[in-house]
C-alpha cells in the first residue's frame, strides 16, 4: 500500500533537555532528530506526546512560538504517560504530533490591551507560552500583571525564569503567592482567587486564567466581583483526548470539542455550554 | 436500467468478483446477517439489517495506525496500514448508505482521516431498496427513502428479478465491465416496486415518529430535562447500541505490545463506557445518566449543531432490536420530543 | 406462556405500596412493541396501571439491579422468578445488597419466548405477538397472522430450565415447585465429545462474532465487581476491541473463570448477546465439572453457601486428576 499520511501518525521527537522544576513537574525540551522544531504553533496550542507501548497524551506547549529552536513542555507527574516521561533521560526519543486546538487570540483580542495572567500550579504551563510571546512583542501590548500561586514555594514552576526575567521586565508586575506559610518565603500567602480580589485590578484589561477547575471557578467569580465581564476573560481547558482533531468523540462539552474548538475559550462561550465540566 | 434474474445472481457476483473484491450480506452460523466476501456459492441474504452495520467497511472495529520499533532510546515508526484496494459492497440499505454521509462529516472534515478517505474512495456501493421494511424501521424520520436507496448503483428486487440502476461514474464503470451478465430493462418495473414500498413505509408503526423538536442549538432545552433519569435508569452501560449503530464513530487509540514491537491501533469506543472520559485528573461524567445523555444529545442535538441540522441517526432500528434492556433512541425521542409523538 | 398475569403483579404491587411495605417497585415497563420491555422502578399506583408490563418476553433477571437500587429510601419490591431467586441468593452471599431493604415476592415461571427465534421464522416485520396458552399468535406486517407453538420458541435457558423452585422470597404469589429437569448439560456433552481441534474451531467461530460490547458482563448478576479488570485502562485488556483477535477471545474465557462457582446459570449472557454467541455453554461446562469433581452444587441455592472452589476439604479432587480427566477425553 502506498504511503499514507494521516494526522494520527506522529513524528519522532528527541528530548534534549530535562529541567526539574518542582518535586512533581519537569520541563522537557523536544526537537526532531535533525535538531529542528517539529512544527510551528501559536500560544495556547497543544501537542500529543507519546511513548509507544505506554500511551499518548495531550500537553500544552509551554514554550513560546518565538523560540525558533525547540519546544518545551512543562509536565506534572500524574498519569501513566507522565510517570514514564518523568523517569526518562536526555536523549530519549518520543513521538509527537500537533499542533492542536484553538490558540489564545494574541494577535487580535489581546493586542494593545493590558493583560492579567492568573495561574495556579501547573496551570502556568500553557500561559507561559503566551507570557513569553507577549514579552517578545512587548510593544504590541499594554501593562502586564501576572498572578501566580502554588501549594508552596517549591511548587512554583520555573521560579528562576520568573524571578530572573519576568520580574526584571519593565511594565510587568509579578504577584506570587503560596497556599501556606513557609520558611524562607516572605511573599504573599493565600489562595489565588482571594489574592486576585485583594490586589483589586482595574477592569480595563483582558484576564487569562489557567489552573485547577476549582481555582478557575473561584477566580472567575472574583473577577466578576471586581467588575470584569466574562467576555474579557479567557481560560484553557483539559479533558481526556485521544485524537486531538475533533473526531474520536470524547472531549466534548455540549457541541464543542475541547481539542478542536478549545482548549482556549472565552468565559462567556463556556456559559453557553452545558454544565459538564 | 439493467436487470438480472434472481436465480442468476451468482453470475453477477462472479462477474463483479473478477473485477474487484465483493462483499454482501450473508447468514452466519447464528443465523444473523453479516457482510462477507463473496466466493463461489456464497448466498446473498435478503435480511434487512446486518448485526454490524456497513460502517465497518470504512471505519473497521480495529485498524492499524502504525507500528513502532524501539531500541535503547530510539524509536522507529513503521507504516503498517492494511487498506483495501478497490472493493464493492452489494446489498447496502438506504439507512446504512446515509450513515456514510454522517460519518463523512466527521472523518472527511479537516484534518482528513486518510484511512477512512482511502476506503471510501476505493468502494463501489450497490444499495438495495427495502421491499419489506420492518416494524423497527424509522428511516423516514430522517428523510431517508427506503424506496429510493441511492448509492453508486441502486438496486431493486421483485420475485423474479434484481434491477440495477447505476448512478455514479464509479457505478457505471463497474456495471459496464459486467454487462454480459445483465439484460436491459425499462423504468417501469422499478416504478411499480417503488410505489409498493412507499405504500408499505406509510403503514409502518414508527412512520410518524418525528425528531423535529430536536436539532441545532437545542442544548439548553434538552440537557437538563428530568426525564434523563428515568430513561437511563436501567442502562447497563454496555456498548451494544454504539457498536451496532451505523453512525456511532467514537474511537480510542491504543498500543498493543506484540513482544517484537508496538502496534498502535484505533478501535471503536463507546461513550456509554465508564472509562470513556476518565482522566488521571478526574472524571467529568461520573454517572451512567451523563453518559447515556451524551449519546443521545450527540445524535439529536450536538451533531446537528455542528453539521447544518443533520441528525446522527438514520433510523435503521438496530438499537431497538439489540439493546439488552430495550432502551433506544425511539423511546428517547418520544419521551423528550413532545406531544407530537404521543 | 406465563400463568402469572400482569394484573396479578400490578395488584400485588399496589397492595404493597399502599400498605407501606415498600416504597418502590422494580418491574418492567411497556415498550413500543410487545418485546422491547425495559426494567424500571415504579413508585405509584398510577404508574403501575399505566406502564407496568409482564408478558412472555419479560425475561430480564432483576436481581442485579438490587445492587444499585436496594440503597434507596425504603424497601423495594422485586418479583423473583426461579432464575432470579438464585442470583438473588448468590448476590446476598457475596454481600452485594442489603436484604432488609428488599421485599421479594416469588412468582412461578413457565418460560419465556425468544424473539430472535420468532423473527427468524418470517422474512417480515412483526406487528404484534400475543401469548395464548400453548400458542403464540404473531401478526406480521405483510403476511397476516401466524400461529406458533410456544414450546418451540422458548429461550434456550427456559427450554432447558434447571428448576422451577423459587429459592428466595418473603412471600409467594403462586405455588412453589420442586420440579427440576436435567437436560441442560446435553449441549455441553456435545462439546465434550468433540476433539480438541473441533472444540477450538467451534469456539473460535462463535467468538469471532464478538463485538466486545460487554453486554454479557454488564447484565451478568455474578459480575458486580466495583472495578472490573476490563474497565482498568492499565490492564491492557480494557473494555473494547483489541488488535489481536485471540487476545480478544480471552475476555470470555477470563470472565467464565471469574464467575465459575458463582454463576447460577441464569442465561442472561446468552439472552442479551447481540451476536447470539452461546456464552452460557462456557459457564455450564464449569458447572458440570464442579458437579462431577465436588458433588452437585447449585450456586445461589442458599444464602451463605460456600462454593466448592473456595472451600477446601480433604476430599477435594487432586488437581492432576481433574486436569488429567480433561486430556483423556
Amino acid at each position: 500500500m502506498a504511503n499514507i499520511n494521516d494526522p494520527l501518525i506522529p513524528v519522532i521527537g528527541v528530548v534534549t533537555d530535562i529541567r526539574i522544576d518542582t518535586p512533581d513537574v519537569k520541563t522537557f525540551r523536544v526537537v526532531t532528530p535533525d535538531g529542528k522544531k517539529a512544527f510551528e504553533h501559536k500560544p495556547g496550542q497543544c501537542a500529543m506526546l507519546s511513548m509507544p507501548g505506554v500511551g499518548e497524551a495531550m500537553f500544552s506547549i509551554t514554550s513560546s512560538p518565538t523560540n525558533k529552536e525547540f519546544m518545551e513542555f512543562s509536565i506534572k507527574k500524574c498519569g501513566c504517560v507522565t510517570q514514564w516521561l518523568h523517569q526518562i533521560e536526555v536523549g530519549q526519543q518520543i513521538t509527537i504530533r500537533g499542533p492542536y486546538g484553538h490558540p489564545f487570540p494574541v494577535d487580535t483580542a489581546f493586542k494593545g490591551k493590558d493583560l492579567l495572567f492568573i495561574a495556579g500550579g501547573i496551570g502556568l504551563a500553557p500561559l507561559r507560552s503566551v507570557i513569553n510571546y507577549v514579552r517578545f512583542y512587548r510593544e504590541n501590548y499594554g501593562k502586564v500583571d501576572i498572578v501566580y500561586g502554588s501549594r508552596s514555594k517549591d511548587d512554583l514552576v520555573d521560579y528562576k525564569e520568573i524571578i530572573d526575567e519576568w520580574c526584571n521586565d519593565e511594565g510587568i508586575n509579578v504577584h506570587l503567592t503560596i497556599d501556606r506559610e513557609q520558611e524562607g518565603w516572605d511573599g504573599h500567602v493565600g489562595f489565588v482567587p482571594n489574592y486576585v480580589k485583594e490586589l483589586g485590578f482595574d477592569t480595563n484589561k483582558v484576564a487569562i486564567i489557567c489552573g485547577p477547575p476549582i481555582m478557575i471557578k473561584f477566580t472567575l467569580a472574583g473577577l466578576t466581583e471586581l467588575g470584569f465581564d466574562k467576555t474579557q476573560v479567557y481560560t484553557t481547558m483539559e479533558l481526556r483526548m485521544k485524537c486531538g482533531i475533533g473526531k474520536c468523540g470524547r472531549c466534548n462539552i455540549g457541541s464543542k470539542y475541547v481539542c478542536k474548538d478549545g482548549p482556549v475559550f472565552r468565559c462567556d462561550e463556556l456559559d453557553e455550554l452545558p454544565d459538564e465540566y | 436500467m439493467k436487470k438480472i434474474l434472481k436465480k442468476n445472481l451468482q453470475n453477477l457476483f462472479a462477474a463483479i468478483s473478477k473485477e474487484t473484491d465483493l462483499f454482501l450480506p450473508v447468514l452466519n452460523s447464528a443465523k444473523n446477517a453479516e457482510f462477507k466476501k463473496w466466493t463461489e456459492g456464497t448466498e446473498y441474504s435478503e435480511e434487512l439489517n446486518t448485526v454490524r452495520s456497513a460502517k465497518d467497511f470504512f471505519f473497521p472495529q480495529t485498524e492499524n495506525i502504525c507500528d513502532f520499533k524501539t531500541s535503547g532510546k530510539n524509536i522507529e515508526i513503521i507504516e503498517n496500514s492494511e487498506l483495501p484496494e478497490n472493493f464493492a459492497v452489494f446489498g447496502v440499505r438506504a439507512c446504512d448508505l446515509k450513515s456514510f454521509e454522517v460519518l463523512d462529516n466527521v472523518f472527511l472534515s479537516e484534518p482528513v482521516d486518510s484511512f477512512y478517505k482511502t476506503r471510501r474512495e476505493n468502494a463501489v456501493i450497490f444499495t438495495m431498496a427495502c421491499n419489506r421494511p420492518k416494524e423497527t424501521c424509522f428511516c423516514h424520520t430522517f428523510n431517508i427513502n427506503a424506496a429510493d436507496p441511492k448509492g453508486d448503483v441502486e438496486c431493486f428486487e421483485d420475485e423474479t428479478y434484481v434491477y440495477l440502476n447505476p448512478l455514479t461514474q464509479k457505478g457505471k464503470d463497474l456495471l459496464n465491465k459486467v454487462t454480459s451478465a445483465l439484460e436491459d430493462e425499462t423504468e417501469e418495473p422499478v416504478k411499480k416496486i417503488k410505489a409498493e414500498i412507499e405504500e408499505r413505509l406509510k403503514n409502518l408503526p414508527l412512520y410518524n415518529l418525528s425528531a423535529e423538536s430536536f436539532g441545532s442549538d437545542k442544548t439548553e432545552e434538552f440537557f437538563n430535562r428530568k426525564e434523563w433519569d428515568e430513561l437511563s435508569e436501567a442502562c447497563l452501560g454496555c456498548g451494544t447500541c454504539t457498536f451496532v449503530c451505523p453512525t456511532c464513530q467514537c474511537y480510542d487509540i491504543k498500543d498493543f505490545n506484540t513482544g517484537h514491537g508496538v502496534k498502535r491501533f484505533r478501535c471503536w469506543d463507546s461513550c456509554m463506557y465508564s472509562d470513556f472520559t476518565k482522566m488521571s485528573a478526574g472524571q467529568p461524567r461520573t454517572h451512567q445518566k451523563e453518559r447515556f445523555r451524551q449519546r443521545f444529545m450527540h445524535k439529536l442535538v450536538y451533531y446537528p449543531t455542528n453539521n447544518n441540522g443533520m441528525f446522527s441517526c438514520v433510523g435503521c432500528g438496530r438499537c431497538l432490536k439489540k439493546c439488552p434492556i430495550s432502551m433506544n433512541i425511539v423511546k428517547v425521542i418520544k419521551k423528550l420530543g413532545g406531544t407530537a409523538n404521543g | 406462556m406465563q400463568t402469572v398475569t400482569r394484573n396479578q403483579l400490578v395488584e400485588k404491587a399496589k397492595e404493597l405500596l399502599n400498605n407501606g411495605t415498600v416504597t418502590r417497585v422494580l418491574g418492567i415497563k411497556k415498550g413500543e412493541f410487545s418485546y422491547d420491555l425495559t426494567p424500571a422502578v415504579f413508585t405509584s399506583a398510577e404508574e403501575l396501571e399505566k406502564e407496568f408490563e409482564f408478558n412472555g418476553f419479560a425475561a430480564a433477571n432483576f436481581s442485579k439491579y438490587l445492587v444499585k437500587l436496594a440503597d434507596g429510601e425504603g424497601k423495594i419490591l422485586v418479583f423473583l422468578k426461579p432464575c432470579d431467586s438464585y442470583s438473588f441468593n448468590q448476590l446476598l452471599t457475596e454481600h452485594r445488597f442489603n436484604r432488609e431493604n428488599v421485599y421479594a415476592v416469588g412468582i412461578e415461571c413457565d418460560g419465556f419466548a425468544d424473539y430472535k427465534k420468532i423473527e427468524e421464522e418470517f422474512n417480515d416485520g412483526i406487528k404484534s405477538v400475543e401469548f395464548n396458552g400453548e400458542k403464540i399468535e404473531v401478526t406480521t406486517l405483510y403476511d397476516g397472522k401466524k400461529e406458533l407453538a410456544f414450546a418451540d420458541y422458548m429461550l434456550e435457558r427456559c427450554k432447558n430450565c434447571k428448576t422451577k423452585k423459587i429459592a428466595a422470597f418473603d412471600e409467594l404469589l403462586t405455588e412453589n415447585s420442586d420440579e427440576t429437569k436435567n437436560t441442560r448439560f446435553e449441549e455441553v456433552e456435545k462439546l465434550e465429545a468433540m476433539t480438541p481441534d473441533e472444540r477450538y474451531a467451534f469456539w473460535r467461530n462463535e467468538l469471532s462474532r464478538c463485538i466486545r460490547c460487554n453486554a454479557c458482563r454488564d447484565v451478568c448478576p455474578a459480575c458486580t465487581c466495583e472495578k472490573c479488570v476490563f474497565n482498568n485502562p492499565d490492564s491492557g485488556v480494557e473494555n473494547k476491541a483489541i488488535q489481536n483477535s485471540f487476545e480478544e477471545n480471552m475476555f470470555h474465557i477470563i470472565r467464565a473463570f471469574h464467575v465459575a462457582g458463582r454463576c447460577t446459570d441464569c442465561g442472561e449472557c446468552s439472552r442479551v448477546c447481540p451476536q447470539h454467541i452461546p456464552l452460557h455453554l462456557l459457564n455450564r461446562k464449569f458447572i458440570k465439572d464442579i458437579n462431577s469433581f465436588y458433588g452437585e452444587y447449585q450456586a445461589g441455592a442458599e444464602v451463605g453457601n460456600r462454593a466448592p472452589l473456595v472451600n477446601y476439604t480433604k476430599e477435594d479432587i487432586e488437581p492432576k486428576d481433574a486436569v488429567g480427566r480433561g486430556s483423556e477425553e
